[in-house]
Formats: structure tokens, sequence, C-alpha cells
């Protein structure tokens, strides 16, 4: 219990302990406090710009939907629209070649009626020809007669 | 009352509250005191062996395990020992941030320090009162000493010495920094013109001189009256055993509650001490309070 040369002892190795803590200890702990601090700062930041870009994200990815949908509806009208214009493109032709196949055949029937005609002619005057023959008989030379044989022959 | 069963009551307590003391006595020249009268007369020139030894053994231990962790630390996931060191650093610079106002790269290590080296000298007291002194004079013994008269006390802030060597540390800094801070006329002026102006000079210097020099006594004072009175009551609870059964189980039983109760004593003056010392260097650095 008596102050003697411990005093100054005890001073001096306080001084050391506290020169050593000052010099060795303190500050790489604090350092690392430090550093670790900016680090999570620098986390949570990077957090938050995610965040944000995720929500950018997903707008953009919202608009792009909206904007493809847009563009598929107003597609379909317009196919839509063309299918309806072919169909009426395809009646309309269709129409017309029945009209043209009617009128073809029209003038097939026409022709082959004349034909049937002028054949049917030809044998009348032939046939009025061969009754002529028998009935003038002898008479009547069929090469001398032929013009008028035939101008009768047409009057049919 | 293991080291003699002839000591009476006031023997073993006076043998608990000597230091081995070194020094040279002027009767019987160098060498250890033996006894308390003995360490008194060798006066100033003689030093507390057992209080040097436990002071720089503890504070060693604080500087090479908070060393070890400052150099494996990194700035990651943090393991356990550096967890809790992390955790005591923490601690003390929120202190320091709170108490004290100014720019000095010196202050909150000195709190670390403070902190840790009186919590682990104040540490020693958990240790029973006997065992360390007992086993140190039956190593002793060994080379002939006399265990009687080989004194041990573990614990160094029971020690005025220690817990005067560190507050007159820490007065020798306020007066640097209040002198550094404030110039010699701003401390000066400081000391001398106030509270009652320059008419009061007298009774201004007796007031403010008072209130300096009250910082490292009570710094020193306080920590020492804590652990010796917390020493003391130990060393009485300990009389107890060596009697009858009931006395030895009641004697065990006041040790384990005392030592509970000192286990916040302990953390408390270490913490007290620190935090004084950062106000009182707060205050020296201010220009005006």
């Amino acid at each position: 219990m008596n102050i003697n040369l411990t005093l100054f002892a005890q001073m001096i190795a306080f001084a050391v302990f506290v020169g050593f803590c000052m010099k060795y200890v303190w500050p790489p702990i604090v350092g690392a406090l430090a550093e670790r601090k900016t680090k999570i700062a620098e986390g949570l930041a990077a957090a938050e710009r995610g965040h944000q870009e995720k929500a950018r994200g997903e707008q953009q990815a919202l608009e792009l939907m909206t904007e493809a949908k847009a563009t598929a509806a107003e597609i379909v009208t317009q196919a839509q629209k063309r299918a309806t214009e072919i169909v009426e493109e395809a009646k309309d032709d269709a129409r017309a070649e029945g009209s043209r196949l009617v009128t073809a055949a029209q003038a097939e029937i026409d022709r082959e009626t004349n034909r049937a005609r002028e054949e049917l002619r030809e044998r009348v005057a032939a046939l009025a020809i061969a009754a002529a023959e028998k009935i003038l008989q002898k008479e009547i030379d069929v090469s001398a007669h032929r013009s008028l044989v035939d101008t009768f022959a047409k009057q049919l | 009352m293991s080291s003699s069963e002839m000591l009476t009551s006031q023997g073993y307590i006076q043998h608990h509250l000597t230091n081995l003391t070194l020094g040279v006595h002027p009767e019987h020249g160098f060498g250890f005191a033996h006894s308390s009268a003995e360490a008194a007369q060798m006066g100033f020139w003689a030093i507390n062996v057992d209080t040097m030894f436990f002071s720089i053994l503890l504070g060693s231990v604080f500087v090479w395990f908070f060393k070890g962790v400052a150099e494996r630390i990194t700035a990651g996931v943090p393991s356990g020992a550096q967890n809790f060191v992390e955790w005591i650093v923490d601690f003390v610079e929120e202190n320091v941030r709170g108490s004290f106002n100014s720019k000095n790269p010196m202050v909150a290590p000195l709190a670390l320090t403070i902190f840790a080296w009186v919590f682990l000298m104040n540490l020693m007291d958990l240790l029973p009162v006997d065992l360390v002194p007992y086993l140190f004079a039956q190593f002793i013994a060994v080379f002939g000493a006399d265990p009687h008269h080989v004194f041990l006390k573990v614990v160094p802030t029971t020690d005025p010495n220690a817990t005067f060597g560190m507050a007159l540390t820490v007065f020798f800094l306020v007066l640097f920094y209040s002198f550094k801070m404030k110039g010699v006329g701003g401390f000066l002026g400081e000391l001398t013109l106030q509270p009652f102006g320059k008419w009061g000079m007298p009774a201004n210097l007796l007031l403010e001189g008072i209130s300096l020099l009250s910082k490292p006594l009570s710094l020193a004072l306080r920590l020492f009256g804590n652990m010796y009175a917390g020493e003391m009551i130990f060393i009485l609870i300990a009389l107890l055993y060596g009697g009858s059964v009931v006395l030895n189980v009641t004697g065990g039983l006041l040790q384990f509650v005392w030592a509970v109760f000192h286990i916040l004593i302990i953390t408390l003056q270490a913490f007290i001490f620190m935090v004084l010392t950062i106000v009182y260097l707060d205050m020296a650095h201010q220009e005006h309070h």
C-alpha cells in the first residue's frame, strides 16, 4: 500500500500499451469496420439499382407486349380483310368463268345447229334431186339442172 | 487460511494486503520485504513485483489478443474472435464519439486500452483469494524461502500505484492537450478568470485548481477504493473457512454471491475509468466550457 517506484513503472507500462494499441491494434480494426460499412452501403445501393432496373425492365416488357398485341390484332384484321377480298375475287372469277362457259356452250350449240341445218339442207336437196330424178325420169340431166336444184334446195 | 494455521485473522488479512515488494531496506539491504512494515521502510525506491508482473501480463494478453485479431481481420463476414473484438471496439468507439467532440486519433485507442486493461486487472479479483498466493508460496518454498513471508497480490488495481499510475498519465495528457489546444494563456485564463471574473483571481485559482486536481485523484481513488473494498470482502468471507461445516457452506455461498455481484463492479469500474478519461480529455480539447 506504499506509493513507490511502481507508480512510475506503471505509468511507463500504461503508455507503452496505449502506444502499441494506437499503432498496431486500433487502425486495422477500425479500418476493417469502415471498409465493411462501405461495402454494405455499396451492396445496398446495388440492390436498389437492381430493383429499379427490374422495374424498368418490367415496364419495358409490358410496353413491348402491348405493342406486339396491337400489331398482331392489326395483322389479323388485315388478313381477314384480305381473305374476304380473295373470296370475293374468287367468286367474281367463278361467275365470269361460268358465264364464259355458258357463252361458249351457246356458241357451240349455235354452230352445231347451223351445221345440222346445212347438212339437212344438203340432204333435202339430194333427196329432192333424187325425187325429181324419179319424177322426171331420164329427161332431166343431173348436171344440166344442178344449179336449179341447188337454188331450190337453198330455199328450203 | 490455507497458507498457515498459525495466522490470526488480522495476520491473514494483513498478509493478503501486502505487496511483494522488492527494494533496498535500510537494515537488511537489497531484497524482498518480509513484512508490510519492511516494505514501508523501503520508501520510494522499491517496486511491487506482483503488481508489475500481473499488470504487464494482463496488458500483454490484451495487446496479444487484439493484435492477433487485427492481423487477420477481414471486412467480410467476421468469425468468432473477430466478432468479439469488433463488439468491444464498436462499444468503445461509440462512447468516444458520444463524449469526445474534437479530433484526436489517440483518444479512442487510449480508451480501449484503459477499458480492456482495467477490466482484465479487475477480473483477477474473481480468482479465489488464496489460490494464486498459495501456489506461489509453495513454489517459492521449493527454493527455501519461508512461505509465511511471501506476499502476493494478484489484483493490480488494488495497488494504488497501478491506479495512480494510470490516472496520472491521463492527467498529464489532460494538461498537455489543455496547453496545446488553448495555449498557455488560454489555459491559465481558464484557471484564473472564472467563475468570478478577474477580481476574484485567487478564489478562481483555488476552485479551478481543486477541480483540476480532483480529476486524477478521483479517477485513481474510485478504482482503487472499489477494488480494494471488493478484495477485502472476499478476504473477510474467506475467513469463514476452516470453521464448522455450516460456516464453510455459508462462506462458499457468500463467495459465490459476492463474485456474481463483483462481475458487475469490475466491468462498471473499467467502464467508468474509460468514460471519465474521455470526458476529461474532451474538456481539455474544448476552447470554452
